[in-house]
């Protein structure tokens, strides 16, 4: 993986192992804040939103309730266990495994309260339009998986 | 911070960014604390727990970043983990989005130093889609859900990534062609 110790412009480029974790420390102190901000925003996010909170958005219309999975997922963050927990208590009290498995895939791949972390380290364009993407294939992925279940069933 | 090769100015403005954020989230905690002391405090436990759970993935974290910034060179990581790397970058950036532990937020450093060093954005956006694939938690997932739904939607989790990597890679390109 190493390099001859010299560039293209007969600089070293080979850092020694201090001058490395000097830096790595140095980028990461600079993106802690940010983390430290998304952390806070994550607890915020479970004092606040309450399981009957969410159960109570969906209206029994199939593909509006995918749309409003996949909307409540990207909105929510925590432990993915939390989105199966609730996507099985969703499914009990008779929501559809469309909007069910959209919400648990938007949970995990859209990270909405993350956003401004992703953006700031990332760069702005390359985390709106991965997030956007995210939603989109929430929508696709939940409703492709239940079309394939129901064929194989 | 989008591309290695931008200035001070908008480097400095992001590094601020992160604090002006972290005020602004201080503020809102304050501020609910006035109308709704248990509930704010209970959000403050939570993030404590958050926080503390995270600690050993921060830490290898920056072990990672330094092992990177030691032993990677851009030359390597352009031919293995590079727009054009094709079937090779795509299986690790999707293995290594699997494998890896804890929030992804804690990663986006590690990924801004690969990009550095030339790892394509497509790969980057097809890691952080094959996080949420969970190896540990998928018993869970299987209980509540049963095996054939959760291997469907894992099979269609890893194809919908390489779909988005794709898509994001010619976006970003577009970008980077105006």
């Amino acid at each position: 993986m190493k390099g001859n110790g010299m560039n293209g412009n007969g600089k070293k480029d080979n850092p020694s192992l201090g001058e490395s974790y000097f830096k790595a420390v140095k980028s990461f102190s600079k993106a802690l804040p940010m983390l430290i901000g998304v952390v806070l925003l994550i607890g915020l996010f479970n004092a606040f939103i309450t399981k009957e909170m969410i159960a109570s958005v969906f209206t029994g219309n199939t593909l509006g309730d995918t749309f409003v999975g996949a909307l409540i997922g990207s909105l929510t963050a925590g432990n993915p266990i939390t989105s199966y927990i609730i996507g099985g208590e969703l499914l009990d009290e008779g929501v559809s495994l469309f909007a069910v498995t959209s919400f648990m895939v938007a949970w995990v791949t859209v990270g909405t309260i993350q956003l401004p972390a992703e953006a700031a380290i990332l760069g702005k364009r390359f985390a709106v339009i991965r997030n956007a993407l995210s939603f989109i294939f929430a929508i696709l992925v939940s409703i492709l998986t239940v079309a394939i279940m129901g064929v194989i069933q | 911070m989008n591309q290695g090769g931008e200035g001070r100015g908008k480097k400095d403005k992001s590094d601020i960014s992160g604090i002006v954020f972290l005020i602004s989230i201080t503020v809102l905690y304050v501020l609910l604390y006035l109308v709704l002391p248990e509930k704010t405090t209970k959000a403050l436990n939570a993030s404590g727990s958050v926080f503390l759970s995270i600690v050993p993935v921060l830490l290898l974290v920056i072990f990672l970043m330094g092992f990177l910034n030691h032993f990677l060179r851009p030359k390597w990581v352009r031919k293995h983990l590079g727009e054009g790397s094709g079937a090779k970058g795509w299986s690790l950036a999707i293995a290594t989005g699997i494998l890896s532990h804890g929030p992804i937020y804690i990663w986006f450093p590690v990924l801004k130093d690969m990009r550095e060093h030339g790892m394509g954005n497509g790969l980057i956006a097809a890691f952080i889609y094959n996080r949420a694939i969970k190896l540990p938690l998928l018993p869970v997932m299987i209980y509540y859900f049963g095996l054939l739904f959760v291997s469907v939607l894992m099979v269609l989790m890893v194809a919908a990534s390489i779909v988005q990597g794709l898509v994001v890679e010619r976006l970003m390109d577009a970008e980077r062609m105006q």
